[in-house]
């Protein structure tokens, strides 16, 4: 219950006070009205930070955090005069491969360290090693169909799609969704575009339809694309560019690349078609529960957000995490880890929105920065 | 070992080198113990004496020439002894198959058929395009160019090699492809009956193809055809050239009778450096080539597709583990052999014409 209270998602406030004014009215946003708004460190993105401690820290991981990283190392060599972070994006599994063997400070990961790596991660600390989730970036199902600029699918519709069972665009199936009856959909083969590189989107994407349209999606997840269909290009900018070439073309990607053509499909996950947008991810991440609950390690479920059908909320995102030690033998790395995602929480949020990511809302912020003070 | 007598140092040299003499017979600087120096009759009187500049600056070489080699042995063995556990948990045959599967470490099964394919029809599309157009270029250098309108069109030609082959990727699929998939259409419905032509394993999307990768490789590897073709057109005997003039021939009967016969093996030689490049080109093809989800390459170039390198490519930031990572490295090995064999043969080729 104890997340219930801050679900008044100031973050959505701040995040949509960022990138649109007129949010006030938007019916996420209408219910956060309810007190705590004042009190909260995001709204000015400024946090009481100890400065000092190891420098430059490093870090090494996940790719597709690096921009955010990048932002977070701006605030915080602006917020602690002359403290650095060198972070090599090697890929997430090369990440905690380093963190574990003692060669950097902490890890970055597109998904949660468990298991065989949460024991390593652990022995590593000899403390137990927390995931701190800081970067959220919105995946979309993007699209590119002459005439049809508002499209809404439902999680099983996607999967058909992704999968062979959908092959036209004048398929009974997509019609039959809420929203799209007034749609003149063309009698086009749907051509779909995925990712032919190995990547956490792909990855994130797979996770997402085994959880939302588990009775169609029978592919699996991983970092490649499963689903035997369309073609592959490289890199989000390879299929994003393909998408904007090819009248009839669907795919999923980053939201910041979800423009310019390439239409962002509304989801209807039971409760009415969700847009992409920031104050719809910080709504999903709202009602996320923890793989730990009751712990620092902020592990999110990502399998409840993905199956869950909260009105309003975007369920299609992906999160990286830090990887880090509760207990560091050195006292001056904690305290310079602790500096960095102090910042990278508070100050380092509101950027992202520039680079396509979402910043973490109150309800999360709450927890991350609780976790960090906890780190020693 | 025909050493001309230009070759001998006055200063003579000592029976101790004559090992290693005979270990490098290309080395212009060690001398042949074995004729004597027989003008200098002081030196010989004080042997073993060795210029200390001389034997520092014969090892220096000798220690490039065993580097380079030592360096291309061990990439080999580094990618054998990396392959091997991949290979022996292959649960298909790795030569012929033409699935790639290598998720789970513990059931992978791949094969290199597809990649080879590609590979191959990329290159042979470039080289097909790239052949004739250099073989006009060099000749138009050579042969008909003003000298003065030569050397800086040379210098054009030669710059074309200096760009990355991202910016050749961009360009290729961001620009070129839209720009000629009216044409590359237009051929696909008109030839569709000749297999070469029939749609690809792509379709509808005519972008991504191997014909627009073939035609992107063709403009990277005309540098390196032209530069070399040049070089070998121009040492042409010149008594030859003037020789067939003399005879009435006009221009294009020189060339024909006296430039192609005399530059024949270069040309060929210079192509195949130019397809070796083509073969282990990466990121270009990376970028422009589509890979079709559950389809393989059908000996069309409308197919789609990946390439050993771009495969790798792709793939290599998750390169997680040893296993999977081995079945890339596995391909890798592949392609190096095949590039090796192709190097191979290109300069045995110009070797055998050297003579």
């Amino acid at each position: 219950m104890k997340i219930m209270r801050p679900l008044g998602a100031v973050g959505v406030v701040v995040s949509a006070a960022l990138v649109l004014a007129a949010c006030g009215s938007d019916p996420a946003a209408s219910n956060s009205d309810s007190g705590s708004n004042s009190a909260a460190p995001a709204a000015t993105g400024t946090a009481q930070v100890d400065c000092g401690g190891k420098s430059p820290l490093s870090g090494e991981g996940s790719t597709a955090q690096n921009n955010a990283v990048e932002i977070f190392k701006l605030q915080y060599g602006k917020k602690c005069d002359g403290q650095q972070v060198n972070y090599t994006a090697s890929g997430s599994g090369a990440g905690v491969k380093q963190f574990n063997g003692n060669q950097v400070d902490f890890g970055g990961s597109d998904s949660p360290v468990t298991d065989a790596d949460l024991a390593a991660a652990t022995k590593r600390c000899a403390s137990p090693a927390w995931n701190i989730p800081l970067v959220v970036g919105p995946v979309a199902v993007g699209y590119h169909l002459s005439g049809v600029d508002k499209l809404t699918l439902t999680p099983t519709v996607i999967a058909k799609i992704f999968n062979g069972g959908i092959k036209n665009w004048n398929d009974p199936a997509i019609k039959a969704v809420k929203g799209n009856e007034s749609l003149n959909l063309p009698d086009k083969p749907i051509q779909v575009v995925s990712r032919s590189d190995e990547s956490g989107t792909t990855d994130n994407f797979q996770k997402y339809l085994g959880a939302a349209a588990k009775d169609v999606w029978t592919q699996g997840a991983g970092k490649k694309f499963a689903g035997g269909v369309g073609n592959g290009a490289q890199g989000s900018n390879g299929v994003a560019s393909t998408v904007k070439g090819a009248d009839g073309s669907i795919t999923y990607v980053e939201g910041a690349f979800a423009k310019d053509g390439v239409t962002p499909a509304l989801i209807d996950s039971g409760s009415g078609g969700v847009a992409l947008s920031a104050e719809n991810v910080a709504k999903s991440l709202d009602s996320a529960k923890f793989l730990n609950e009751g712990s620092n390690d902020l592990a999110l479920d990502l399998n409840g957000i993905y199956a869950s059908n909260t009105p309003g909320a975007y369920p299609l995102l992906l999160t990286t995490y830090e990887i880090v030690c509760s207990k560091y033998s050195n006292p001056d790395v904690a305290k310079a880890v602790k500096a960095f995602l102090t910042v990278s929480a508070t100050d380092g949020q509101q950027p992202l929105s520039d680079k396509g990511y979402v910043p973490i809302p109150q309800s999360l912020q709450d927890k991350v920065l609780t976790a960090v003070k906890a780190i020693s | 070992m025909s050493e001309p007598p230009w070759t001998r140092t006055p200063t003579g040299d000592t029976g101790g080198r004559s090992s290693s003499a005979q270990a490098f017979p290309e080395d212009p600087i060690s001398d042949n113990p074995a004729s004597p120096a027989p003008s200098v009759p002081p030196e010989s009187t004080k042997p073993k004496k060795v210029r200390a500049g001389d034997r520092i600056f014969q090892n220096l070489t000798t220690g490039a020439g065993i580097a380079i080699v030592a360096l291309i042995g061990l990439i080999g063995l580094f990618l054998v002894i990396q392959a091997i556990p991949a290979l022996q948990s292959d649960k298909v045959n790795f030569l012929f198959n033409h699935g790639w599967s290598t998720n789970d470490p513990d059931n992978m099964a791949f094969g290199i058929a597809d990649l080879a394919e590609v590979t191959v029809a990329t290159s042979v599309v470039a080289l097909i395009i790239a052949m004739p157009i250099s073989l006009g270029i060099a000749l138009f250098l050579t042969q008909y160019a003003p000298a003065k309108l030569a050397r800086p069109f040379a210098y054009i030609v030669d710059l074309l090699a200096a760009v990355p082959s991202i910016i050749f990727g961009l360009w290729g699929i961001l620009v070129f492809a839209p720009a000629i998939e009216p044409f590359s259409q237009w051929v696909n419905d008109t030839f569709s009956w000749f297999p070469l032509f029939a749609p690809g394993n792509v379709q509808p999307n005519v972008r991504g193809t191997i014909f627009t990768a073939g035609i992107v490789l063709a403009v990277m590897i005309l540098p390196i055809i032209t530069s070399l073709s040049r070089e070998v057109f121009e040492r042409t005997p010149t008594a030859h050239i003037e020789g067939a003039l003399a005879l009435g021939a006009t221009r294009w009967e020189v060339i024909r009778t006296t430039v192609l016969p005399f530059g024949k093996a270069g040309y060929v030689g210079a192509s195949m450096l130019g397809l070796g490049r083509a073969l282990g080109e990466t990121i270009a093809l990376a970028v422009i080539l589509l890979i079709p989800q559950g389809r393989n390459f059908d000996w069309s170039v409308f197919d789609g597709g990946a390439t050993f390198a771009s495969k790798i490519a792709a793939n290599y930031s998750e390169f997680n583990n040893p296993t999977s990572a081995g079945a890339y490295i596995a391909a890798g090995l592949v392609l190096f052999v095949l590039t090796f064999l192709v190097n191979f043969a290109a300069r045995a080729i110009i070797a055998k014409k050297g003579d």
